[in-house]
């Protein structure tokens, strides 16, 4: 799981949908990538925040 | 420097060479033409001339992730647009910063827990919307759903109140402000032409509107602090009517032309591919079976209907182009280009790139489904939105209208083309293009 912060606008979607794998840096206005390997089990929301991410900062890359 | 990149070739007689306003006059014509042809001539990177000036035009994944990714400081937006001038007013801000920008989400209108508000919001107008349909009729897209955009984009995000002030004479004398972008502007934004008259004309008469309610408001006096909207605060910082009017214009403008353009497209696809239509609709049905609410189901994921508005802005993108002003040399593709150059790029033609997207011209939702999953696939060149730091930071509230927009208007009436389909086309004689008329629909009410 990686976030561009080059990209993120802050928008906080990507807590709505997986709350556990992203939080958000109030100093930056960024995200935060908490769980860079989130479990199998959390594919479903993590897969929702990477496509309703308003700025499409968000990539799932499968190992 | 620019005149290494390649220029694009004349579609007709070079024009009035005397006053080197090079392809400007293509550009009032059929500027997707011209972009089209700047693609298909010079490749990733090319140029075409305007008013005087070069405007570099770049294509496929690469050169656009470097025109995206710059920062303000290299490419500014604000100074690419000089026909917005005369719209918002001297002294009003074209754009925010990013900077701003995340200041406004964080405040304001667009954040994402005020959504729910919103949705519920937009609902209501739209159901105000359909009260006098009756069983059947007809509607011109343009002149419905412009009017449905104002009150959304004027209740959501300056305040009910002042929306309810409203009526249609705002609409419209909004409209013509949005008809006074012609790219003429570019040699001279005050220049004495109709389209330019109008705008002006119009501006005043927005002003004169925003002027009588600001009066109504103070002869009430102050009310409640939770009754307050945008408009009180304006007032008690002694703004003058002319600039509350500027900003209130700025504010609504990014969400207006473009919800109304992409709603009404969204609208003419689906009619024209009927089969999509029931998917959608039966989608919807589904949906709310079980008696749920619009403002509920419009924030959460409905794909086949969001599968077709994606469709819709990847072939219909409501601005075409996208610029900026370089203010320190950057490299684009290969090429060095210095600072006072405009650099672009163009949804309308950068979302039809055939290696990224087969068959382009195919209206097919089918792209947005796993595997293909085109939008995320092309983050560089699917641009109905822009990208990078500038990508439409109301994207979500717009997929949001349009999904609530479409949940009552599809599960309430059927709909039909009242013209032949391919006579739906888009004005794009100005540089806010806006569907031509007669672009007529016939609703009749479902039976159940």
């Amino acid at each position: 799981m990686s976030a561009d912060l080059g990209l993120c606008q802050g928008h906080q979607m990507c807590q709505g949908e997986a709350p556990d794998v992203f939080g958000f840096d109030d100093a930056t206005d960024r995200v935060v990538v908490l769980d860079e390997h989130p479990d199998e089990s959390r594919r479903r929301d993590v897969k929702a925040a990477v496509q309703y991410c308003p700025a499409m900062a968000l990539a799932l890359e499968e190992e | 420097m620019t005149e290494q990149i390649r220029e694009v070739s004349y579609a007709g007689p070079d024009e009035d060479p005397a006053h080197d306003w090079g392809h400007l006059a293509e550009m009032r014509v059929d500027p997707i033409g011209l972009f089209q042809r700047v693609y298909d001539e010079c490749g990733d990177i090319g140029r075409f001339r305007l008013a005087g000036k070069d405007v570099v035009l770049v294509y496929g994944a690469d050169a656009q992730e470097q025109f995206f990714r710059a920062p303000e400081s290299t490419l500014d937006q604000a100074a690419a647009y000089p026909f917005m001038t005369p719209i918002f007013g001297k002294g009003v801000v074209f754009d925010a910063s990013p900077e701003e920008r995340q200041q406004m989400l964080k405040n304001q209108a667009l954040r994402g827990d005020l959504m729910r508000g919103h949705a519920s919001t937009i609902e209501a107008e739209i159901r105000r919307m359909v009260a006098d349909w009756g069983d059947e009729g007809e509607i011109d897209l343009l002149d419905w759903f412009a009017e449905l955009t104002i009150y959304t984009t004027s209740a959501c995000l300056i305040g009910k109140p002042f929306r309810e002030e409203l009526d249609s004479s705002f609409a419209r004398h909004y409209h013509e402000l949005e008809r006074g972008t012609d790219a003429i502007a570019y040699v001279d934004p005050y220049a004495d032409i109709e389209s330019f008259r109008i705008r002006d004309a119009a501006r005043e008469k927005l002003v004169g509107l925003v002027q009588g309610i600001i009066e109504r408001r103070q002869q009430r006096g102050p009310v409640a602090r939770e009754d307050r909207d945008l408009l009180d605060v304006l007032i008690s910082i002694d703004m003058t009517a002319d600039y509350i009017t500027g900003i209130f214009i700025s504010m609504m403008f990014a969400g207006h032309h473009t919800s109304s353009g992409t709603a009404s497209w969204a609208l003419i696809e689906l009619m024209r591919n009927p089969d999509v239509m029931k998917d959608v609709v039966a989608e919807l049905d589904d949906l709310y079976a079980d008696g749920s609410e619009v403002s509920f189901q419009a924030l959460r994921s409905i794909p086949r209907l969001e599968a077709a508005l994606k469709e819709t802005l990847r072939l219909h993108p409501p601005l075409i182009i996208l610029m900026r002003v370089v203010q320190e040399e950057i490299e684009l593709a290969g090429h060095r280009v210095q600072p006072g150059t405009v650099v672009a790029a163009s949804p309308r033609v950068s979302n039809r790139i055939a290696e990224d997207f087969p068959e382009p011209d195919l209206f097919d939702p089918g792209r947005y489904l796993d595997p293909r999953q085109e939008d995320l696939q092309n983050r560089w060149t699917w641009i109905p939105f822009g990208a990078g730091k500038h990508r439409c930071v109301g994207n979500a509230f717009a997929m949001m209208q349009m999904k609530a927009i479409f949940s009552v208007i599809l599960r309430d009436y059927e709909f039909e083309m009242a013209q032949p389909p391919e006579t739906y086309r888009d004005d794009v004689s100005k540089m806010v293009i806006q569907l031509a008329q007669p672009c007529r629909v016939r609703y009749r009410r479902r039976q159940t």
